[in-house]
């Protein structure tokens, strides 16, 4: 952005009777009209966009806030909230990690995260950047010989307008839900893919290598679409433990995948789960969803195991027969933390069929929900749908609970649930320590083989992480 | 090798050892019999470290050291394992992967070099033959589905991965058929050196012909009451236990 364009900005805001720090760069907390424009400005964005932007915020304004997941949280203030912040300046950031949370530094090297990647999360200002420079060149490079577009979504706005103008919005109405309301007026930035017809991406994407990763703040937006008959593996997030100031986290990802596409979408969600009472903790409040059309494959995987609150049901609506969509999902919470997630399978086409693994451990004074949704609509002739919702107890002072949901209006639709409950009893403990492995190591133990069908979906070195990430996550969960 | 000297022990405020006393020196089998109920798991349990079972009075020392207020699995580090009545089942861990995590701590804690996951594989194939389970037993979760057999020999596998100081076998001879039986004592006399003892708790004097013990004891109200060879078995499976409770 040009100096001219910031200058026009802020004269602007002072013209509608806003005033800003300009130094600052910072936007005081509050939210009306005028911060949202003051964003879509800042972000250089058309008139479109930041229409778009106030429908969404005037919606927002008559919506009220979900109270049907079993959480509890005091009530969120949204006026308390600062809604742009342009990225912090070199000079503003740890200069080395000697200036870093130590905790979070022994969390990293628990975790065997180089050095390198340990400056990147914890935000040290390293300039010439880190050595991965040139492997997100020959990345980007590769990208662009298949044809792939893989950028931010405010480059994606400049570069390719229709492109996201057809489908921003398209899986998630800005009206969905409370929070994807207030994602759509006010979202920061986010990753935007497009994979071209019939093409195979060379590779997995992964958030880690997007330009722009820094700050995208609170209010993350996502779209990937998978033209006819391509292929996408993407990675979202990372096992390490992201430092971040603010507590409301409400993103949006939309995914979709046209005629014969796949998208397998994985997450590994670890942001601050607060303290041992989940003081500080980050609310995660998250819309995804993805819509399948003729013959496509929607997979979503997570590992959740940070955040303070966990509020998130990937989805997938299979709009087109014979159309697959898939949930693997590992859910952990401890010591206070909160979490009620799951999923929706909308079986629109015929022929579709969905497959849920839930595997939910709760541990401390924890709180773990499964909440899923299945409907087969009138015209499903022939869907089904598998699922499987498991929960793993540690201690007795944890709980776990299942809200599944079925609407079936066609009879030839199948829907078969199995559930269980478990606990890692004292004696499996006991065989473990006999054996020599300490409480800690057979907890993990026991807690991996128990994610294991979970694990399987995971891309391979994700999958390593998670059984480490496990194991940090529970730490202080028996003894 | 193990020392215990007049020691009570309580489980759920109920006492169940009350007094007893044992000493095994090193390459000894000794085999304990008794009546239902009359604390042999129990005792396995106690040395073991079983979370809940409270040590009231006494002593007990393995190799020298005190191992009445260590870790459960400090004692399994030292040398003490305890293949168990009733093998608990572990879901989704494979017997694979319990093995080599169970390997990997305990030569740590003893300070040997770690073992090489393809040496380990060859062990613990070698191990399966030997108590004649299938290698399609490593993959499947820690005795999940496991017959009452099976479990035992995997015990008894695992026993031979871990190298214990220390053995004890609690009725492991229980629910074996008769060929079971036999490939369990060739393990078993296979594993005897003279560094290494074994505790051999059973109701059945038949695994004595096959592995054939330096002493034998009845244990009976939380108490040896009576000690002595071999021949003590075979008198015991005639008479019973009736005339030792009566007299003690
Ligand atoms: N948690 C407990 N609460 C109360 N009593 C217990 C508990 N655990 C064991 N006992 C009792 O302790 C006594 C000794 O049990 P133990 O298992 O040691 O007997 P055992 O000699 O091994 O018998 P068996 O030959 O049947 O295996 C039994 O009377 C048993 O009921
Ligand atoms: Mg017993």
């Amino acid at each position: 952005m040009s100096q001219q364009q910031i200058d026009r900005a802020i004269s602007k805001e002072y013209a509608a009777g806003f005033t800003t720090n300009i130094e600052s760069d910072t936007l005081p907390p509050g939210l009306n009209e005028d911060v949202i424009r003051f964003i879509s400005q800042r972000k250089d964005e058309p008139e479109w966009l930041l229409e778009w932007r106030l429908e969404a915020y005037r919606d927002w304004l008559q919506m009220r806030e979900p109270s049907w997941a079993h959480v509890n949280y005091p009530p969120v203030r949204f006026n308390e909230i600062s809604y742009f912040s342009s990225p912090k300046a070199l000079k503003d950031r740890p200069k080395s990690l000697d200036e870093v949370d130590p905790e979070l530094i022994e969390t990293y090297n628990k975790l065997g995260i180089p050095l390198h990647e340990q400056e990147a999360l914890a935000g040290v200002a390293v300039d010439a950047v880190f050595d991965s420079v040139s492997v997100t060149t020959t990345f980007r490079e590769k990208l662009a010989e298949a044809g792939v577009i893989f950028c931010s979504i405010s480059e994606a706005v400049k570069e390719y307008p229709d492109l996201v103008r057809k489908y921003l919005g398209s899986v998630v109405p800005r009206k969905d839900n409370f929070y994807a309301a207030l994602n759509s007026a006010v979202y920061s930035d986010g990753s935007f893919v497009y994979i071209p017809k019939g093409v195979r991406c060379p590779m997995e994407l992964s958030t880690y290598f997007r330009i722009n990763e820094q700050n995208t703040g609170q209010f993350e937006r996502t779209l990937i679409i998978a033209d006819e008959g391509s292929h996408v593996s993407y990675l979202e997030g990372c096992t390490a433990p992201m430092r971040d100031e603010n507590q409301l986290h409400a993103a949006v990802v939309e995914l979709v995948a046209l005629d014969g596409a796949e998208i397998k979408y994985s997450t590994v969600q670890n942001w601050y789960p607060g303290d041992a009472e989940g003081k500080g903790g980050i609310y995660n409040f998250v819309t995804k969803r993805g819509v399948a059309h003729r013959d496509a494959k929607i997979s979503w995987t997570q590992v959740e195991t940070g955040s303070a609150i966990t509020w998130k049901y990937p989805s997938c609506i299979l709009r087109g027969d014979n159309s697959v969509g898939e949930f693997y999902s590992v859910a952990l919470t401890n010591n206070a933390q909160q979490a009620d997630t799951g999923t929706k399978m909308i079986h629109l086409g015929k022929n579709t069929r969905s497959t849920i693994i839930s595997k939910g451990i709760s541990a401390g004074k924890s709180s773990n929900a499964y909440r899923g949704l299945v409907r087969m609509s009138p015209r499903a002739e022939g869907a089904r749908n598998y699922t499987q919702c498991d929960s793993l107890l540690i201690g007795d002072q944890c709980a776990a609970h299942t809200f599944p949901y079925i609407e079936s209006r066609n009879p030839s639709a199948v829907v078969e649930h199995e559930a269980t409950t478990s606990k890692v009893s004292d004696d499996q403990l006991y065989l473990c320590q006999q054996r020599g492995l300490d409480a800690e190591k057979a907890v993990s133990m026991i807690v991996n083989g128990f994610c294991k069908e979970v694990f399987r979906e995971l891309p391979m070195e994700f999958a390593m992480e998670a059984g480490k990430l496990l194991e940090v996550s529970l730490e202080g969960s028996v003894g | 090798m193990l020392k215990i000297d007049n020691l009570h022990a309580r489980v759920d405020d109920k006492d169940i050892l009350k007094g007893l006393n044992l000493a095994i020196k090193p390459g000894e089998v000794h085999a304990i019999m008794g009546p239902n109920g009359s604390g042999k798991s129990t005792l396995g349990h106690v040395l073991a470290g079983r979370p809940g079972y409270a040590v009231t009075a006494g002593s007990a020392t393995l190799l020298g050291q005190d191992i009445l207020d260590m870790e459960t699995e400090e004692r399994a580090h030292l040398g003490l394992f305890l293949a168990y009545q009733y093998p608990v089942e572990i879901p989704g861990v494979s017997n694979m992967e319990f093995l080599k995590a169970s390997v990997d701590a305990v030569r740590e804690a003893r300070g040997q070099e770690a073992i090489s996951s393809v040496d380990f594989m060859k062990q613990a194939r070698e191990c399966c033959k030997t108590v004649d389970l299938d290698q399609s037993f490593l993959k499947r979760g820690v005795n999940e589905g496991f017959s009452g057999g099976e479990k035992k020999r995997n015990e008894l596998m695992q026993m031979m991965l871990l190298e214990p100081k220390l053995c004890i076998m609690d009725e492991t001879d229980s629910g074996l058929d008769i060929d079971a039986l036999q490939v369990v004592a060739n393990g078993v006399n296979a594993m005897r050196n003279a560094e290494r003892s074994f505790i051999l708790v059973t109701h059945y004097q038949r695994l004595l012909n096959y592995i054939e013990p330096d002493y034998v004891h009845v244990l009976a109200g939380g108490r040896i009451i009576k000690s002595g060879d071999k021949s003590l078995a075979l008198e015991l499976e005639e008479k019973g236990y009736a005339w030792l409770e009566d007299a003690a």
